[in-house]
């Protein structure tokens, strides 16, 4: 249990400091337009990156291919038909769990 | 300066991604009960408030592997609020602290919708919308740690399939021209080359590193 709460409270800690820092340097000046050209991109890099990485991600490190990768189709069929999000999540649990009940 | 919209039209923006963010808070709940008891999950969802480093910290946990690398993955993880922190810093107003303050409504979802896609971003979306998704968050983690027992296995439930839905509607929305889809192909190619050698989290900050494809094109 001790390496719970120091998990919780150094996380916690540094949370709070890192999303603090970016304001804190930049104050409220606008970006040059080059950097403004970078940051506008660093959402949809990550967002794609967050979506490869929890639908291949082992346990332990390392790839997996399995059911996560049947629920991803489920969300992307929903979306691609322009369904909203709680759509796309509903479709995406249920591919999900449909794939692993069968086995996948 | 362009225009913001008001905290309570924020709080409207952010209402749809309540279900998905409780859904999530539920499977962490669950998740977590075992491996921290009743208390820490929830205690942990109010101050680090932060999905992708928990579930990474939690992982860690309960393979045994101790504090310092279940630190070192929800680190990882988190870093990249600094780039996002760069990126909305234009948007926050008022003194130092005050904007320090703001900066913490700073979570994935809120980024993605205040951002106006191009560079900017709405301040009363992202400090508002950010509220219901606390509310999801803490909510969920709390029922996930009471009804676990009752529900079962999360994984049985495809609730893992939840967490995959919730990115790429946000990526779908996010990729509105041909720079911002060549900026996603690029990280997710990333963070699949890296993915099964770098330590958790790694792949994920690196791929933020295929925000960069920016300046070439500027250049050209």
């Amino acid at each position: 249990m001790r390496d719970v709460w120091i998990t919780i409270g150094v996380l916690s800690a540094y949370t709070v400091a890192i999303k603090a820092s970016g304001p804190l340097a930049l104050g409220g000046r606008e970006l040059p337009e080059q950097v403004s050209s970078i940051t506008r991109l660093v959402a949809p890099a990550l967002l794609a990156s967050l979506v490869v990485y929890e639908t291949f991600s082992a346990e332990g490190g390392g790839l997996a291919v399995d059911a996560r990768l049947v629920g991803l189709a489920g969300a992307g069929g929903a979306l691609a038909l322009r369904l909203p999000m709680l759509p796309a999540v509903v479709a995406a649990a249920g591919a999900t769990a449909g794939a692993r009940a069968i086995g996948v | 300066m362009s225009e913001t919209t008001d905290l309570r039209g924020g709080i409207r923006a952010g209402l749809p991604l309540v279900i998905p963010t409780c859904a999530l808070g539920i499977t962490f709940g669950v998740l977590a009960k075992p491996v921290m008891g009743a208390v820490a999950p929830i205690v942990m969802s109010v101050i680090v408030f932060s999905g992708a480093a928990q579930f990474a910290a939690l992982s860690v946990l309960a393979a045994a592997g101790g504090a310092v690398p279940a630190i070192v993955a929800g680190l990882l993880l988190n870093a990249r609020f600094l780039p996002m922190g760069f990126a909305v810093a234009p948007a926050l107003v008022g003194r130092p602290l005050a904007r320090a303050a703001q900066g913490q409504a700073l979570v994935d979802a809120s980024f993605a919708i205040a951002s106006r896609g191009d560079g900017s971003f709405d301040r009363g979306i992202l400090l508002g919308a950010t509220i219901p998704q606390a509310a999801g968050w803490i909510g969920g983690t709390a029922l996930g740690v009471l009804a676990g027992p009752v529900l079962g296995d999360p994984e049985t439930l495809g609730l893992d399939g939840v967490f995959l839905a919730f990115y790429l509607a946000l990526l779908v929305a996010e990729v509105g021209d041909r720079r911002a889809l060549l900026a996603a192909g690029l990280g997710g190619l990333v963070t699949l080359a890296l993915m099964p050698f770098a330590p958790p989290g790694v792949p994920v900050i690196a791929a933020s590193l295929a925000a960069l494809v920016g300046l070439r094109r500027r250049r050209s």
